[in-house]
């Protein structure tokens, strides 16, 4: 009979390794999924893990891997600092939308406009309608207790449907000829979030989130709050003995991770996505949410983690073209490396007994 | 906008349809709930329900086998998130969404070669006698098996956790693992049946949506359902009756949104669809707002680990 | 049934957990009607001992015999259905069920909800335990709750009645009432094995006792013919450092309670009704009372955790109930709650972590909030060296340590900050004998360097060692103090509550 253990501490060994561990078992589970559907498996891994990295088109893929990881990372390091203090913001995807809009929006308003101030002034914008957004669920959780979690995700729903409304109506191109979407913000160069190193895919988005990275390093290693974080998501009475005010915790943690997803959404909309359409989301939200734990709630963590996200995305897409993978097979395989990765977790907190065990 | 267009004898027999796949995923959760579990899961256990129930429904022309295949899906799901919190003793938040984006991926993967094919049609059982009353006849007797399956679960579940011994044990095992566990019961077997109840009522709940609601598959159909599922629970402060008058209100807003937009009303579709949404989080704020009732409803061992240490 | 065959025979027990020896060869006979006290340290091994008597826990190598044949239960039921029953010391009651609800779920065949009420009034009159089937557990008292407990063992008809250390939640009067109906059972034929650590009570009860220290049995003998010196020098297996104290004169009143009155943050706790103290500079208040009548919320409204109470609550003058923890820690109020794990100190964070915790307003262990790891550590270090923490050192994870070893560095994390006031919970619950020696010496010394000390505990004779006044909590209110030398067991009783409500209660033996 197998049986678990309590480490008396987590081993570290394991808290380091188990991350790679869940992506060598998802390349094995997801193979399998893609030998089930007909696609060489082998053919498949290499196409996704690694030719963006190093095949022939590498020079057109490498720069397309900060574009989709600036987002993620953004996006991640603002909800790891709540998921280590137990607040659960799911909705970052709405926060993200939300931010793209008031951001965007507000370039719009003024167009056409050539002052040097409009983007900083947009993402100003942008980073304030991500925060206004988390604020629904956090001054809700600590007026009136109510459960942070399916509030967050149901304003997403909420967020989807003022997204196509705005899409439709408020901000449709007057010079579109009818067709949904906004002016396109390439065409409109004050408020066009460009590349800052032509060919390199760097752009505002993704200095924010190697800015917040370093920011979150620290906050987590060096500084009382960070410490509170932790702590709070360890123990809550020994946080409140402590001196925490769990709800001052509560407005701040789902702040940071609503700032940044609104900023994420911003950079988004105004570069890669280029405009406002009833769907310029790509779910980053959601995927956000997966970078956090494979990355370990760990801000270098998720910065690996989040290119190794971003990886799948670009290979997903490339195997699609390439070998016609259904795009949901990554979904499925990203969902996948999350679930190993919480089962493998296992490995760091018990030590594996087999012999003969205590009556359950 | 004209609001005699809205046949008020219709609406109100549609709410019944459009609450029974939230209210058999509720039920569930709740059942799961009682045990102490916490599963977050629920939309990603409907929407594979939906697309597996529709997927055999449509290779076996069988609504009844869909439906059975439906079960199976969500329970088999449901049981790789109690593996993982139950056995691995992972965190339940993070797996109930682990469960949720894998569900939501592999359905699609699975929906694939589905898309805008009909499903076989699953026949209305009009109750004799009954469904020729005047008005009451056509609200609440003239509906498919399923709807009155989902009030016959939700009864039996009240009478299960009120008045028998399984029902006790199951409160008792969330209410206190660890004393359940000094008196002999099996904490992780129970909660994992539980679990399976609950993944086979979500997916029962995405069958209907899938095979009789919509009824086709498309990616992503549950929009929300299972998260609506999880927050009437809360509203019902884990009580089988009130599970139902909370599917049959968010039922009756999203069929009152739907008729408001097809009488035209002046307000834009996507301001009336986001209704239910808002209004299912004003329900939640005005149920946790009460926090004495909340708090003793609540079982004390919600979403908490069990690990036989000593 | 033979006459002189024993009812429980235990030979070679022995369970091994990584690290420890919990029981190493452990023998000894139970006989029918027999009162066996088990006694021993914290962490001899008596719970593991009976966790295996009870099937909970499975031995690794011995034999069990229960009447003649071979007993090796392999899970709680198979121990009750041949007689076996077992009240906790932590109740395993479930506060949201009522009282029958709890008592059906310890039953293998529990009768109609209706006949069971009805089974519940007549044995609970029948030995004295009043009860009332209908009422939600989370509303009993600890006593009451304890009552739930044999009664459930009761309806078993139980052979051997196994009892985890059960008077540490009862007043000195409900002491007297449950050996009552212990000796009653007794009479009737019911062997007890009897769990404690509390040497008066098992000579006064128990008719043998098997002794454990460190895993294995050390004697064996009848209780009734040794002092209680000589018992607890075999428990503890040297000559106990007592206290002593220079008994200064006391100062100025450090800090005042005048007419709190809160009511509870969670459901099932304890509404605190007009508590009025004061204590004095170097004086130790001590603060008796049964579990769960107010201590915790006692503590939470001292130590800041609870705020809102205004001018109820005044340190050296100054009103302090709507200052937050860290603010009263800079006015030198600290306080130690009960539960180490999870509230004196986060489990799965490292001692130095811990020393931060409470430490970084008085020890400048910050600086406009970016931490001083290395001062942080050097506080750590001064604990573990000052308190004789056993550990490796400051990176190990504060629920690595046992029981003795984590108190003596949560107190030291304390005392060592120079508090003016510490109020502290249950400072040796759980705790070796020589760890709680040196705990009450940290605390006595602390008051004689001028400090105004409140203590809450249910340990009378540790309250008795080291108060300067005694004050009692009962369902939420506080007695006046009164000095503590002098005080006879039943005036604490009284002040405790006596029996509470189990004067009418009667019982024939």
């Amino acid at each position: 009979m197998i049986r678990l253990e309590k480490r008396p501490a987590p081993s570290r060994l394991w808290t380091a390794t188990t991350p790679l561990l869940a992506v060598l078992l998802t390349m094995i589970a997801g193979g399998l999924m893609f030998a089930m559907l007909g696609k060489p498996p082998f053919e498949a891994i290499r196409t996704i893990f690694w030719d963006p990295l190093f095949g022939e088109f590498a020079y057109y893929f490498r720069p397309q891997l900060l574009v989709k990881a600036g987002p993620l990372i953004l996006i991640a390091i603002g909800l790891s600092l709540g998921f280590r203090a137990g607040i659960w913001n799911i909705g970052a995807e709405g926060q993200y939308i939300i931010g793209a809009l008031v951001g965007g929006g507000l370039g719009l308003a003024v167009y056409p406009s050539d002052s040097i101030f409009l983007f900083p002034l947009m993402v100003i914008a942008g980073a304030l309608g991500g925060f206004l957004w988390a604020m629904i669920p956090a001054l809700l959780r600590t007026a009136f207790r109510t459960n942070e979690i399916l509030v967050s995700l149901l304003l997403v729903y909420v967020a989807e449907n003022l997204m196509a409304s705005m899409a439709l109506g408020l901000l449709r191109n007057p010079d579109g000829a009818g067709f949904p979407g906004s002016r396109n913000f390439q065409d409109y160069p004050a408020a066009f979030n460009e590349e800052l190193i032509a060919g390199a895919g760097v752009h505002w988005g993704v200095v924010a989130a190697i800015i917040a990275v370093i920011f979150a390093y620290i906050l987590l290693q060096r500084h009382m709050l960070g410490f509170q974080i932790k702590l709070t998501g360890q123990s809550p009475r020994a946080a409140v003995f402590g001196g925490v005010s769990p709800n001052r915790l509560i407005i701040f943690c789902l702040g940071v991770s609503g700032t940044l997803a609104g900023l994420a959404g911003l950079f988004e909309v105004t570069g890669p996505a280029g405009q406002i359409t009833t769907d310029f989301n790509q779910g980053y939200g959601f995927t956000a949410i997966i970078v956090a734990f494979l990355g370990r709630l760990h801000p270098v963590g998720i910065l690996l983690a989040g290119l190794l996200m971003a990886l799948t995305y670009i290979g997903g897409d490339a195997a699609q073209l390439n070998l016609g993978l259904p795009s949901a097979a990554i979904q499925a395989f990203q969902g996948m490396l999350l679930f190993f990765l919480l089962g493998v977790d296992v490995l760091s907190n018990f030590r594996i007994r087999i012999g003969k065990g205590e009556v359950a | 906008m004209d609001l005699s267009a809205i046949n008020w004898l219709l609406l109100l027999a549609s709410l019944m349809v459009a609450s029974t796949p939230i209210l058999l995923a509720a039920i569930g959760e709740l059942v799961v709930e009682k045990a102490g579990v916490l599963n977050l899961g629920v939309e990603g256990m409907m929407i594979t329900g939906a697309i597996s129930g529709f997927a055999i429904a449509v290779e076996t022309q069988s609504p009844l086998l869909g439906f059975v295949a439906a079960a199976i899906g969500g329970a088999v799901l449901a049981l790789l998130f109690g593996f993982l919190t139950q056995v691995l003793l992972s965190n339940q938040v993070a797996t109930g969404l682990a469960l949720t984006l894998f569900g939501l991926g592999l359905s699609s993967l699975l929906g694939q070669s589905y898309i805008g094919i009909k499903p076989p049609l699953t026949g209305m059982i009009d109750i004799p006698f009954l469904a020729d009353l005047p008005i009451l006849g056509t609200i609440f007797f003239r509906h498919d098996l399923m709807v009155y399956i989902s009030l016959l679960i939700v009864v039996a579940v009240w009478f299960l956790l009120k008045y028998t011994r399984i029902g006790l044990i199951l409160r008792a095992v969330g209410e206190n693992h660890d004393a359940a566990h000094a008196l002999g019961y099996k904490v992780v077997r129970i909660r994992l049946m539980a679990i399976a109840f609950g993944g086979a009522c979500a997916g029962l709940g995405g069958a209907y949506l899938s095979l009789i609601r919509v009824p086709q598959w498309t990616e992503g159909m549950t929009a929300g359902a299972g998260w609506i599922a999880l927050a009437i629970v809360v509203f019902a402060s884990w009580k089988p009756g009130r599970v139902i008058l909370g599917a049959y209100l968010f039922g009756g807003v999203t069929v009152l949104q739907l008729n408001l937009q097809a009488a035209g009303l002046a307000i834009p579709v996507e301001y009336l669809s986001m209704s239910p949404y808002l209004i299912t989080i004003l329900v939640l704020v005005i149920m946790s707002a009460d926090r004495s009732r909340t708090a003793l409803n609540a079982p004390a061992c919600l979403g908490r680990s069990f690990h036989a240490s000593s | 049934m033979t006459g002189d065959q024993p009812l429980l025979k235990l030979e070679g027990l022995t369970k091994a957990y990584p690290g420890v020896i919990a029981n190493d060869h452990v023998s000894f006979e139970v006989q029918p009607g027999e009162v066996h006290a088990l006694l021993g340290e914290n962490g001899a091994g008596k719970s593991t001992l009976v966790k295996m008597i009870y099937g909970l826990v499975r031995p690794d190598a011995g034999q069990m015999h229960l009447n003649g044949e071979r007993f090796e239960p392999h899970e709680p039921r198979a121990a009750r259905a041949l007689g076996v029953a077992m009240v906790f010391q932590h109740f395993s009651l479930f506060e949201a069920l009522n009282v029958a609800e709890n008592i059906a779920l310890g039953m293998e065949n529990p009768p109609a909800q209706r006949d069971l009420a009805a089974r519940i009034t007549e044995v609970s009159e029948t030995y004295g335990l009043p009860l009332d089937p209908a009422r939600l557990v989370g509303d009993l008292s600890a006593g009451e709750r304890q009552r739930v407990e044999i009664i459930r063992c009761l309806l078993q008809d139980p052979k051997l009645l196994i009892m985890d250390e059960p008077t540490s939640v009862l007043t000195p009067q409900e002491v007297e009432i449950l050996f009552e109906t212990l000796r009653k059972l007794s009479a009737e034929g019911t062997a007890i094995l009897y769990i404690s650590h509390k040497l008066e009570e098992i000579r006064s009860l128990c008719e043998g006792a098997t002794i454990l220290r460190l895993g294995k049995v050390v004697a064996t003998c009848n209780p009734r013919e040794k002092s209680a010196r000589e018992l607890a020098e075999l428990m503890v297996g040297q000559t106990l450092h007592q206290p002593e104290r220079s008994r200064a004169e006391l100062g100025e009143v450090m800090l005042e309670v005048n007419g709190l009155t809160l009511p509870p943050a969670t459901p099932f706790g304890t509404t605190l009704h007009d508590i009025n103290l004061s204590v004095r500079s170097g004086e130790v208040l001590g603060i008796g009372g049964v579990a769960g009548n107010g201590q915790d919320e006692l503590l939470a409204a001292l130590s800041g955790e609870v705020t809102g109470t205004g001018q109820a609550i005044r340190m050296k003058g100054q009103p302090v109930g709507d200052l937050g923890p860290n603010e009263r820690r800079a006015l030198g109020l600290l306080a130690a709650p009960e539960e180490r794990l999870g509230h004196a100190a986060a489990p799965d964070m490292s001692l130095t972590e811990n020393a931060l915790l409470t430490g970084w307003v008085r020890e400048g262990l910050s600086n406009r909030g970016f931490l001083n790891w290395p001062k942080t550590r050097q506080f750590a270090e001064r604990i573990i060296a000052e308190f004789d923490v056993r550990t490796p050192g400051p990176q190990n994870a504060a629920r690595a340590l046992s029981g003795g070893n984590l108190q003596k560095f949560v107190i030291g994390r304390e005392i060592l900050q120079r508090p003016d006031v510490l109020v502290i919970n249950q400072p040796t619950w759980g705790v070796d004998a020589s760890a709680a020696a040196a705990i009450r010496q940290a605390l006595l010394d602390l008051a004689a360097s001028g400090a105004a000390v409140i203590c809450i505990s249910q340990d009378l004779d540790e309250l008795m060692e080291i108060s300067d006044n005694f004050a009692a909590l009962n369902a939420g209110r506080l007695t006046p103090a009164r000095p503590a030398s002098g005080l006879t067991v039943d005036e604490i009783g009284l002040m405790m509550g006596g029996a509470h409500d189990m004067e009418v209660a009667h019982v024939d033996v």
